[in-house]
This record gives structure tokens, sequence and C-alpha cells, in this order.
């Protein structure tokens, strides 16, 4: 090295280029945002700028200046390396934008709502303020568990078959196509399914809570069936053949050691179908339709839910406009809380259970 | 049966009763497995026989329009329009997200970023509706202004802007929602790169864009085009943002920020059902149809490039 190193003042060729090359230090990429974006807020307080306008030309700035500073010192491949960086960076402050925004709404213009009676009352009667959620919050709790209830069998039951079971035969390969397809279903079309299928048991203008829940179970059975599925996968073989050398039966390898080995995993994964269907909205608007009174009886007659009392709030207009909208934020931080919690409780089970992995 | 205990008490005394626990349970998973598969088929089979009589439906059931043809295809062609624009929105974002995520986050924070992401693909298609018409609507409204006045020449933003409630706020709110699906499977396919190719990359001196370009980009083509259509098919179905975002006329039209708006065929099913009777509820079903094809198709393609690659890999 020092041989080399001696040599290097006389040595312009290749041998000195890659580790002679200036840098920029670390803290280049920090200091270059903060003087782009301290620069802007100067222009734009001088020139009365919006804040929007402010962090647009920061940005611009900073796209244009920190690769200008990199590729007079370090070249232009690296200057490219620090641009690409730079627009990954900022594509990612602004998909967070949405989320940012929707939360602070959803919470600023929704929490003034909530009150005892806001949870307690239906709207039985109300037409300016008052009333409240009682009676959807009922109707998406009893759906989502009875759609729960419809697919979290039949989900497990296909995803068992798929993999212990089936192997590679046709009905598998079919099934698992199939549930790849289901995934993608549009909502409406599930509620349309549903409508179209108890149109035809029961005559026209069929609405109940358990058409909702057959159709949230179509949405949901593929999420099932995709998560236990996986998780089945991943429960050694060893555990498996372990039990089959002790004599117990096939089914009750199944029952006994993989689907308890396993159940971590599929807990996430049905918490998550859950917290997936509780807020859709389009198949239980068609088969399942909404009503102001409180209506416990899925088997019989429509029946109110947070997502289409949320749709119905904002869509009908009228005098009440205000009241309403008012309680449609209130719903609707409800009803994102009790997805979220859903979500937050499935990575609870999911950190517990689950094999240590990367990312 | 009573004479083999004498012989081999213990086998079949466990053998027996286990074969007939094997048959049921390995019937109880074929069945739930055929019930997919039949369920699936009833989706197809039940929009099929509620949808036909649509095909002599009458002008006046056709909400006044002469076939059924005319009817549907405004509805396809906003359907197309807000799910297409959605996607040229997300794509290039979500890729973007999920190399922050794979390669350039720091894996504390990537995981953190992860959960956020994921927080986002649960927030309820309502909540977004709602989030689009009271927020991002007259948040738009300023800039859509400003498009037609200064960009007024380009047939996309001739206006006249009247309201924010245009396709391009409903393809915002699409958007956001298809984000996080492809995001998702952009962001797995990026992490199973071969550690090797990328590491051999920096190793010949590549900078870290050029080691994602030249080994993770490659390696990911067929996942990213898989994550897109899946994003794409989500759009595509999208019902509660755009029939609560987007004030409709039914006109097709190019023009991105009038109030003179195509519906889609989602929308249109979830705006117009509850009113709906006799043959209406049947050309609303056969819309459905045409819907359930179109996104099956999308889907059917994303999986296919997906198996495509993954054979290839």
């Amino acid at each position: 090295m020092t041989g080399t190193d001696t040599l290097t003042p006389t040595d312009t060729g290749r041998s000195s280029l890659p580790l002679r090359a200036p840098q920029l230090p670390s803290y280049a990429p920090a200091l270059a945002a903060a003087i782009c974006f301290g620069l802007s807020t100067l222009a734009g307080l001088l020139l009365g700028w919006g804040p929007i306008a402010i962090v647009l030309l920061g940005w611009v700035l900073l796209v244009l200046g920190l690769p200008a500073w990199s590729s007079a010192v370090e070249g232009s491949r690296k200057a490219t390396d620090r641009l690409v960086t730079t627009v990954a960076w900022s594509v990612f402050a602004l998909a967070m934008v949405p989320l940012v925004s929707l939360v602070y709404e959803v919470i600023s213009r929704g929490h003034g709502v909530l009150s005892a009676q806001f949870f307690t009352y239906d709207m039985r009667g109300v037409l300016g303020e008052g009333g409240g959620i009682y009676h959807a919050l009922m109707g998406t709790l009893i759906i989502t568990a009875m759609a729960a209830i419809i697919s979290v069998p039949i989900g497990v039951l296909a995803a068992v078959y798929l993999v212990e079971y089936g192997g590679k035969n046709r009905l598998a390969r079919m099934i698992t196509f199939l549930v790849d397809v289901m995934t993608g279903i549009p909502s409406i079309v599930a509620g349309l399914f549903a409508f179209a299928l108890f149109t035809m048991i029961f005559g026209p203008g069929v609405r109940f809570g358990i058409g909702g829940a057959v159709a949230l179970s179509v949405l949901m059975v593929p999420t099932v069936v995709r998560s236990t599925e996986e998780m089945l996968k991943l429960v050694p073989d060893e555990l498996r053949e372990a039990s089959y050398a002790l004599g117990v039966p096939k089914w009750r390898t199944i029952v006994k050691v993989v689907l308890p080995t396993a159940l971590g995993g599929i807990a996430t994964g049905v918490t998550l179908a859950i917290a997936r269907v509780a807020g859709e909205t389009a198949p239980l608007l068609i088969i399942v339709g909404s009503t102001t009174t409180l209506n416990l009886n899925p088997f019989d007659g429509r029946m109110a839910t947070l997502p289409v009392f949320i749709y119905s709030s904002v869509t009908t207009g009228g005098k009440y406009n205000l009241e309403q909208l008012d309680r449609a934020w209130g719903a609707a931080l409800v009803l994102v809380a009790i997805v979220m919690l859903l979500n937050l409780l499935a990575r609870g089970i999911g950190a517990l259970f689950a094999p240590k992995s990367g990312r | 049966m009573s004479t083999t205990p004498t012989r081999t008490p213990t086998r079949t005394a466990s053998a027996q009763p286990s074969r007939r626990g094997d048959a049921v349970f390995a019937g109880l998973a074929r069945g739930a497995g055929l019930l997919i598969v039949l369920a699936l088929a009833g989706v197809a089979i039940f929009l099929i026989v509620e949808g036909a009589p649509a095909l002599g439906a009458n002008e006046e059931q056709l909400y006044g329009k002469e076939s059924l043809t005319l009817y549907v295809w405004p509805l396809l062609y906003g359907t197309l329009l807000a799910a297409l624009l959605a996607i040229l929105i997300a794509a290039p974002l979500a890729i973007g997200l999920a190399l922050v995520i794979s390669h350039y986050a720091p894996r504390r924070i990537a995981r953190t970023l992860g959960y956020l992401v994921d927080l986002l693909a649960a927030v309820p298609s309502v909540v977004f509706g709602l989030w689009g018409i009271q927020v991002l609507a007259p948040t738009l409204f300023p800039a859509y202004q400003w498009l037609a006045d200064h960009l007024g020449f380009l047939p996309f933003f001739e206006g006249p802007a009247t309201t924010g409630r245009t396709i391009f706020t409903a393809a915002v709110v699409l958007a956001v929602m298809a984000l996080p699906i492809i995001t998702a499977i952009c962001r797995e396919v990026f992490l199973q790169t071969p550690r090797t190719h990328e590491e051999a990359a920096l190793a010949l001196g590549a900078t870290r864009w050029e080691m994602v370009r030249m080994t993770v980009f490659p390696y990911a083509r067929s996942g990213i085009i898989s994550g897109i259509m899946l994003g794409l098919g989500r759009a595509l179905g999208e019902t509660m943002a755009v029939a609560m975002v987007l004030s409709v006329s039914g006109a097709v039209t190019v023009n991105l920020i009038s109030s003179q708006n195509p519906s889609t065929i989602a929308a249109n099913i979830a705006l117009n059902f509850g009113n709906a009777s006799g043959t209406k509820v049947n050309v609303l079903i056969f819309s459905g149809l045409v819907l359930f094809v179109v996104s099956f198709i999308v889907n059917f393609l994303g999986r296919w490039v997906a198996a495509r690659g993954q054979v290839k890999g």
C-alpha cells in the first residue's frame, strides 16, 4: 500500500481512481436539504407564497442542487445516484401525504361528535342534531362476525386441502388459481352475486344482513386461504413425520400438530381479513340496504352498517347536511379506529407467533 | 372385525376409526376447496342469469339510452379512464416507495415504513371517499382553475373548472388506494433479488442506483408488471370512492377537470341500485357482469405475468 502511495502523485492512470475519488461528506444531503428549504422559505416569506409553493420550490432546488454539487465533486455517476436517492425519498414523502392528511382530518373532524349518546342511540326519527351510530355499529359487528363464521372454516379447510392433501393435482391447481382470481373480484360484484343469489331464492327486492355476510365471505375467503396456506407451508415436515411415526393418523396430525403450530399466523391472516371486510361498503349497500333503526336480526330486513351509514350521510344532502357530515366523520373515525385496532391486533399476534424474518 | 382384535388389538383399534376420521376430514377439506370453485362459478352464473334479461330492455329501462351497448360503453370508458389514470399516478410512486422500503431505508426504519403503507391499505374505501369529497376535492380545485386558465388549449384541461369533484380527483383517490397493493408486491419481488447479484454489482464499483438498475429491476420486471396489473384490478373495481367523489353526467370525454364526467360501472351501480326495480336491476347487474369480466381479465393477466416470471426466475 505504501509503495503505491508514493507512486500516485506521478501516476495518473486507473489505479488511483476508485479510492482516491473525492466524496461529499456524509452529511451532504442533510446540509443541501437544509440550505434549499431555508432558501425557499426565505423566498416564500419575502414573496408571500403559501406553504405548498415553498415546499415545491425547496424540492426543485434540492433535486437540481444536490446532483449539481455532487457532479462537480464526485462525477456524473455519483450525481445520478444522489438524484435517484433524492427522488426516491421524495416519492416516499409524497405517498405519506394522503395517509397523514387522512388520519388528521378523520381525527380532527370526527372527534367532536363522539359522545356517550353517539354510541348508544340509533337514528330513529332524528333529522338534525343528535342521534347516534349504535344501530350501524351493531350491524357492522353482526354482519362481519357472520362473514367470519362462514369464511374462516371454509378458508382454513381449503388451505389444509391445498397444502396437506392436494399436492399438485388438478383440483388443487384450479383452487389456487381461482383463489388468486377471487382476490381481485370487485367488491360490488360480490354484492351483486349475493343479491342475484338471494333474489332467485326469495324473490325480488330482498334485503337482509346474512346476504351481506355471504357477499363479504366471497371477499374474505381468498385472503384467509392465502394466508393460511402460507403459514401451513412454513410448518416443518419433521413435525408431521414425527407425528406419523408415533402412529397418529393424518387428520389428527393436522388438527393437533400442524394447525396449532401455524395458529399464530392463521390468526393474523384471519384478523387482517376481518379488518378488510369490516370496511367494505358496496356489497352491503346492495344486499343489506340501510335503515335508521336498530335491527339485530340478520335474517330479517335491512340493517344499518357503519360504511353504508357514512355513505348515506354524505350523499343524502338536504337541510341537515352539516349535522349529517359531522356524524359521517364521527362514524368514519370509529370505523377507522376499529380497522386499525384489528390491524394492530393482527400485528401483535403475528409478532408473538411468527417466525423471525428480515424485513 | 370382531375376529381381528385378538391378533393385532392395538393396530385395529387405532387404525379403523382413524381411517374413517381421515376420510371425513379429507372430505371436509376437499369440500371446502370445491365450495370455493363453486362460489366463483356461482358468481359468474348468477350474474349471467340475472343479467341476461337486460338484453331485452327497452329505452326507458336503459335510463334513456337506445341500446345496452350505448348504456354500458360510457360507463366502461369512465371505468377504464379513471383506473388507467390512477395507475399512471400510482405506479411510479409505488415503485419508488417499494425501493425505499427494500433498498434505501435502514432496516429498522424500513419495517415501520412497511407498516405505514399497510395502514394505508387498511383504510376503508368509504373513508377514502369521504376524504376525497371533503378534503381532496376542495384542495385540488384551485389547481384545476389554474390548469383550465393556462393549459386550456390541451383537450385534457379544457375545463370549465367549476368543481373539484372531477375524474382527476377520483383518479387520485383511486391511486392512493391502489398504491399499497402495488407497493407490497414490488417490495416483495425487490427483496427477492439474489443478494449475490447485488453484491457483485457493488463490488464492481456500481453506485447504489446502478446496482438497482442492473440487478433489482431486471430481476423484478415481471413482479412489477403483475403488481401494476393487480393495482389496476383494484382501481377498476373500486366503487365507493368514485361514487362519492365524482360528479357524473355520462359524457364520454377526455376532459379531466370539468364537471361533465363519465361515471364508472361500479359507481353507477352503487348510485342507482337503491332506486332500481324490474329490468333496471337486470341492466345494472349486466353492467356488473361486464366489470367482472374486465377485472377478471386484468387479474388473470397479472397472475399470468407473475407466474411466467417465477418460472423464468
